[in-house]
């Protein structure tokens, strides 16, 4: 009978359904508790949805592949997601015109910041200059930061595990030191969690306010533009 | 519904298309974004269809980034290997990005929106 489990569970290791399920489940799970234990940030149900994962993952001995093969359903519709954000965009399209001047003064402070403080202080840490090209665009969205990181001599798949964790950590702490600076505009809230963490940083800000989220949309657009202009020229000045 | 669907799709495709094309190092994502913003800015108008498509999409957002987040599997030997320079760029970095950044918005911006007024998707 033992047997017959565990070779039923083999099986399905191998099948996209347990994993595209799994992480679906897993992620519902996360997101009640996170409700439940009264939205604590350190609780972020995207962080503990990919740990869970991990976890499962090793602990089956299947593979990222195999699970990539399942997850990859969720995985394609980020593409369509990101296309989608024109609609908040649009609908704050007022608010966005009348602070126009403080949205671009703000991206270019916060896109430089970005740049400087992650070469900076890996540079300090003993980062060797390979690790600094990788991090220097680990505040943009993914797919941009992976190909600026192939154009100024970065590792490109590290550079897409920077830019996950960068979003993650944007996610958690972002607005515990928001709320630490006595930010409570939530133009400002959005600009500074699309600037410093693209994508997940979005997400997050979304949840909570429609205002918000538009903005950081608005922010990790243009971003990504700034940087993939302001990379290369800044190294090239740098040499 | 499945006609916005496929408007959405269109968008992308044809900003991967350009961003091919032109060799831009946008991905074709958010010129898509562009693109659907232009569309809307166009028609002067959000056909509720569309709304209900994109705010399913925007709900599940967060989750969307997982597949590549568990992606950190594959190089967690490296990140034990270069853990300080990685945690310090990537911590450190994000708090002062959203410090700052967020700092510059508030003292500039004369329009703020507090909490209370916003509504969720």
């Amino acid at each position: 009978m033992t047997g017959e489990i565990s070779q039923l569970w083999v099986y399905l290791t191998t099948t996209p359904l347990l994993w595209l399920t799994l992480t679906l489940t897993i992620y519902q799970l996360a997101s009640w508790l996170f409700r439940k234990l009264g939205c604590n940030p350190l609780l972020n149900p995207v962080l503990t949805t990919i740990i869970s994962l991990i976890i499962i993952i090793r602990v089956s001995g299947a593979d990222y592949p195999t699970y990539f093969r399942g997850a990859q359903f969720i995985h394609f519709l980020l593409g369509p997601a990101t296309v989608a954000l024109a609609i908040p965009l649009y609908r704050e399209i007022q608010l966005i015109r009348k602070a126009f001047v403080p949205i671009v003064i703000s991206l270019t402070v916060g896109s430089l910041i970005a740049i400087l403080s992650a070469v900076g202080i890996a540079w300090g840490l003993g980062g060797e200059r390979a690790l600094l090209l990788t991090l220097a665009p680990k505040s943009v969205t993914t797919p941009i930061a992976m190909s600026i990181s192939e154009l100024i001599g970065g590792l490109p798949a590290l550079t897409a595990v920077s830019c996950v964790l960068t979003g993650i950590t944007g996610a958690v702490i972002g607005d515990l030191v928001l709320k630490r600076l006595k930010i409570h505009d939530e133009t400002a809230r959005g600009m500074a969690l699309g600037v410093a963490s693209h994508g997940i940083g979005t997400a997050h800000a979304l949840q909570k306010s429609q205002v918000a989220g538009a903005f950081a949309a608005l922010a990790m657009a243009l971003n990504g533009l700034l940087t993939a202009l302001l990379l290369p020229l800044l190294i090239s000045l740098l040499k | 519904m499945l006609g916005y669907l496929t408007l959405i799709l269109l968008c992308q495709l044809i900003g991967e298309i350009v961003a091919r094309l032109a060799k831009l190092p946008i991905g074709g994502p958010v010129i898509g974004m562009v693109l659907l913003f232009c569309w809307l800015l166009f028609r002067k108008g959000m056909p509720s269809e569309l709304e209900s498509v994109g705010g399913f999409l925007l709900r599940s957002l967060p989750l969307l980034f997982v597949p590549a987040g568990v992606g950190v599997i594959v190089h967690i030997d490296f990140l034990m290997k270069f853990w300080a320079p990685f945690a310090g760029a990537i911590i450190i970095g994000t708090v002062i990005t959203v410090a700052v950044t967020g700092a510059v918005m508030q003292l500039l911006n004369q329009t703020p929106v507090t909490d209370q007024e916003t509504h969720k998707p």
